[in-house]
């Protein structure tokens, strides 16, 4: 057993809220430990303090790692290393895309003022003339935008 | 460290977000548009989130009871809120400027948090910072729109607001028995330097707001003490009212 294989069987686990991406490409895998053939440990840290899908995820992911054969599972959620949209995979990125989600833009500091958030790329026509109309969305990972270009309101997956 | 003193503290922070996000998610389908309402029951959501990570730090780290216990199953003398966070939802205007004054202490706490000599705090500090820039991010936009962007009423209504908030605003700030061996060992700064980092904050606020800061008020205190204000206890029995039926229960 490898840790390649762990993570492997992990691109099965996908986010609840978002089907098209798996918990590895979301990047809220930090650590994957083989201690044994019959010996797992997984850590994983939530989007958001209050994600409520975090438990869902998690028991997900003992099951699939179990699915390996692996006898004794541990897996521990931590804000050890604490998850930002910068731990995105570009497979990730497209994924978020493939649910209709603009992408987050990378960035070094999100300042207050937010600006990162001004002119989106609509994920339908990819127009940046776009505006931010509420910071909260319908989960608490994305933000609300219209396009001006194409006339569609549309869902991002906001940077933090 | 001084146990008693961290608890005082961590307690006292979890109650806060506990009570106001019980306050913010009675927006929940009563906002004044759509995206209002959504953002109210988002940033409840993410504060429950923020408490229950606190409570766990206590309950892992301190021996207090679990997260669920805390939060549902002490009696009102038990709590540690302030009476800020306990006022009813009232209008719009004072919805924002609470929201406004709350997550401006938040934002410059948690700041703080980040450095604390307490690792698991520090840890949940650079999470839940990045988080609260939101929070703020949404307060700080309504109140410039309905400040300086607004009309006359508007402008007046907010400044009520403020007025009516301020000296319950500065109870967040009450210094406690124990902090003092809280500073001196680098958990967190102190309530009077978070107060003045605070401070400059929302003058800068109410400055793009062209709202002013109201002066020389006395905090409203009590609560620290579990001595509430008239409005706890039924926002108590409302919110623990199905935890009440069977407080054993799985969920």
């Amino acid at each position: 057993m490898t840790r390649e294989e762990v993570l492997s069987a992990l691109q099965s686990v996908r986010d609840p809220e978002i089907p098209t991406i798996s918990v590895v490409d979301m990047g809220i895998i930090t650590d994957v430990e083989v201690v044994s053939e019959a010996h797992v440990r997984v850590t994983m840290t939530p989007t958001f303090v209050g994600c409520p899908a975090i438990d869902v995820m998690r028991s997900d992911v003992e099951a699939a790692v179990r699915g390996l054969g692996v006898e004794h599972v541990e897996v521990a959620v931590t804000f050890d290393v604490p998850w930002t949209t910068n731990r995105l995979t570009d497979r990730g990125r497209a994924a978020l895309l493939e649910h209709g989600l603009a992408p987050p833009e990378q960035f070094d500091t999100l300042t207050l003022e937010l600006e990162v958030l001004n002119n989106v790329a609509c994920p339908y026509c990819g127009s940046r003339k776009t505006t931010l109309k509420s910071p909260f969305g319908p989960t608490l990972c994305r933000s609300l935008h219209y396009c001006n270009e194409c006339r569609q309101a549309f869902e991002g997956f906001k940077p933090v | 460290m001084n146990q008693d003193a961290v608890k005082d503290l961590l307690v006292r922070m979890a109650d806060d977000v506990l009570i106001l996000a019980h306050r913010h998610s009675e927006w929940t389908g009563l906002g004044p548009v759509l995206e209002e309402d959504i953002a109210f029951s988002s940033v409840a959501q993410d504060k429950l989130g923020h408490a229950q990570a606190l409570y766990a730090i206590l309950h892992e780290h301190f021996g207090m009871p679990d997260p669920d216990v805390m939060a549902f199953g002490r009696a009102e003398a038990e709590m540690r809120s302030c009476h800020f966070v306990e006022l009813p939802n009232g209008e719009y205007d004072f919805s924002l400027v609470r929201h406004l004054l709350f997550d401006a202490s938040e934002y410059v706490r948690w700041n703080a948090l980040r450095e604390s000599s307490f690792e698991p705090l520090a840890k949940l500090a650079h999470k839940i910072h990045g988080e609260l820039k939101y929070h703020l991010y949404h307060a700080q936009t309504w109140i410039v729109q309905l400040g300086s962007q607004g009309s006359e009423e508007s402008k007046a209504r907010m400044q009520s607001a403020l007025n009516t908030a301020w000296p319950y605003a500065l109870g967040l700030f009450e210094t406690r028995p124990g902090d003092a061996d809280l500073v001196a060992s680098g958990f967190f700064p102190g309530e009077e330097a978070l107060r003045a980092d605070w401070e400059v904050l929302v003058q800068g606020i109410l400055t793009k707001s062209s709202l002013n800061m109201p002066q020389d008020h006395a905090a409203v205190l009590g609560g620290r003490d579990g001595y509430h204000s008239e409005f706890l206890a039924p926002l108590l029995v409302e919110m623990t009212e199905v935890y009440r039926i069977d407080p054993s229960a799985q969920w």
